[in-house]
């Protein structure tokens, strides 16, 4: 048999359902791999807390009330709050915080039987591309430790890539799931904005958060997110009443037929050879399978990038002003007054590109520049999302490049935050349209660095992604490549 | 335009963070840098362009590409104004930095 780290969420819930092995039995074998904590991929792990949701799950599978996924382990970027693991955001601020609830993601999840492994790095209140932004020290890529593996979620897409965990949850504001599944070679979807519940998920952005699951397979993401979403309407006003949906039965409809669109905007100069020769074989592959290719414009594609950069830090600098030293989190020990303690404590308790952002939310939100950059980014915000629909009147779905190159080394870009933004170019588009979008392996690029297909969808259209994508895994291995640190 | 180290001093204070002399001279440069590519946006005219606060808002637009019953449920909403939850003050206060009797401590603020 195949060791059990090398198999995914489907394949560990079939083994679990016919009992030929046990909840405890898997954890126990995942916590093994997880110990010295490999890539630095997590911030929180507690075996016990594991093996007492493991202890459980096999309860349940005895007595015949298992959930669907009872006993799958999963791992959660640190954003989502959990009662049985502390959380912090990757930040210093929430250094030790222990949440009195579990996110609903989490609670989900739970509910549908999956364990969790702990807690995983990200880059500080996801605010980042490459992890580096992490308080507690940056993940490294599993197929090669020099490079990033992407972020916000990276360490997410390191666990997953690495076998530390069949899958993981993440969340995306302007690529967060996207851009590390691809860096790092692993599938990850960030469905329509609203559909998973945004409660115990540390704010960033709240327009753009949004949760979604990072596996080895569209298959193996379809049944987290099918646990995942659902409204929930009581804890979050902006969670669609839309019902829950299977995502898992429409994996098997063939490709005849389906409308491709490619965007011009996502082939120029910018984009790296070898990025570009593995999406046009991608694209080649899909039209094998029976798809046709269109040719479309999303022609505010690069306006996207100061668009979504004046909203997010905006939204943010609203978000975080919760963090005071009053409520929970850190507060500095020494200070003057109420004034002094809050400027002190948010000096000490947040990292660098926090604290940018905050700084130029801050200034697009005050009097005499909200008109020119915040009201002005959201009427090109919608430009961008009418785009979309006059592209999708052409095809059924969108295809493209995650990023315009693949991981680059730890320390490139380090200290040119606006090169990190520019990296961001083709995941912000959907971000800002609220769209569902995925990752999907295609082969690696130069230095052998994973290279990832971006899928767009229109609004709710999460399983006709996830049908293409797993039609595309069908028929090639891409995504069952193992990177040789994980050997 | 560019921001100037007493535009920082003045965002700095809006933002309540204390910036290290250091930290404010680099701030000031990366945010610049960042402006300058943010120019760009003032030359798109969005004459009678409605701005977007949320995708929520967009889907509302487009509720012919959406089942009727799906397109019931895309919409913003407030729910009833009832208690829902049940009281959990010591559990919500356990990771404040300082409690007394159930209530956050803070510096004096009225003399």
């Amino acid at each position: 048999m195949t060791e059990l780290h090398n198999l995914g969420v489907a394949e560990l819930a079939a083994l679990l359902k016919n009992k030929e092995v046990s909840a405890v039995d898997v954890a126990t074998r995942f916590l093994a791999r997880c110990g010295g904590n490999p890539h630095h991929a997590f911030l929180d792990i507690d075996s016990e807390a594991t093996l007492a949701q493991a202890r459980a799950s096999d309860a349940k599978l005895a007595n015949g009330t298992a959930g669907p996924l009872e006993g799958v382990p999963v791992a959660h970027k640190d954003v989502f709050v959990t009662r049985d693991f502390a959380t912090t955001a990757g930040s210093k601020m929430l250094s030790g915080y222990r949440s009195p609830f579990d996110a609903t993601v989490v609670a989900r999840l739970r509910d549908a039987g999956m364990v969790s492994l702990g807690k995983l790095n990200c880059d500080e209140f996801a605010m980042g591309s490459s992890n580096e932004n992490s308080a507690y020290g940056a993940v490294t890529n599993p197929w090669n430790a020099a490079y990033v593996p992407g972020g916000s979620s990276g360490g997410s897409a390191a666990a997953v890539a690495a076998r530390l965990t069949p899958a993981a949850t993440g969340t995306d504001t302007g690529g967060s799931i996207r851009q590390p599944a691809a860096f790092c070679g692993i599938t990850g979807i960030k469905p329509t904005y609203g559909r998973a519940s945004r409660y115990g998920m540390v704010a960033f952005a709240s327009s753009l958060d949004q949760a979604g699951p990072m596996a080895r397979s569209a298959e193996d993401c379809a049944l987290l997110l099918s646990a995942m979403c659902g409204p929930d309407l009581d804890r979050d006003s902006t969670s669609l009443n839309v019902s829950a949906e299977n995502f898992s039965a429409h994996l098997n409809k063939s490709l005849q037929g389906l409308r491709v669109g490619v965007p011009h905007e996502f082939f120029g100069d910018g984009l790296a050879a070898d990025v570009r020769g593995a999406i046009d074989a991608a694209l080649k592959q899909l039209q094998s399978q029976g798809a046709t290719l269109v040719p479309i414009s999303l022609p505010r594609t690069e306006l996207s990038i100061p668009v979504y950069y004046i909203i997010a830090p905006a939204e943010a600098s609203s978000n975080l002003s919760r963090f005071d030293g009053v409520k929970f989190g850190h507060r500095a020990k020494d200070f003057a007054d109420l004034t002094d303690m809050y400027k002190k404590t948010r000096a000490e308790g947040f990292g660098d590109e926090v604290k940018r952002r905050i700084m130029t939310g801050a200034y697009v939100l005050s009097h005499g520049y909200y008109d020119a950059y915040y009201l002005q980014a959201q009427k090109i915000r919608r430009m961008i999302a009418d785009d979309f629909q006059r592209a999708f009147a052409d095809c059924d779905v969108i295809a493209g490049p995650v990023a315009p190159t693949t991981a680059w080394k730890l320390g490139d870009k380090t200290d040119d935050p606006v090169a990190n933004y520019l990296a961001d170019i083709f995941t912000l588009p959907a971000s800002l349209a609220g769209l569902p979008c995925m990752s999907v392996p295609v082969g690696l690029g130069d230095g052998g660095m994973p290279v990832g297909l971006q899928l767009i969808g229109n609004y709710l259209q999460e399983a006709k992604l996830l049908n293409v994508a797993h039609q595309f895994q069908l028929a090639t291995d891409h995504h069952t490549q193992q990177p040789g640190a994980a050997a | 335009m560019s921001l100037d180290s007493t535009d920082i001093a003045r965002i700095a204070n809006l933002a309540r963070l204390e910036l290290q002399p250091e930290e404010s001279t680099r701030m000031q440069g990366q945010i610049n840098a960042f402006f300058d590519i943010v120019t760009q946006i003032s030359q798109v005219d969005t004459t009678g362009v409605l701005p977007m606060a949320h995708p929520v808002d967009a889907m509302q637009h487009l509720q012919a590409n959406i089942s009727d019953a799906d397109a019931q449920g895309i919409t913003l909403r407030l729910r009833p104004d009832v208690a829902s939850e049940p009281n959990a003050r010591e559990a919500n206060q356990r990771s404040a930095p300082a409690v007394e009797r159930g209530l956050f401590l803070v510096p004096k603020v009225i003399e």
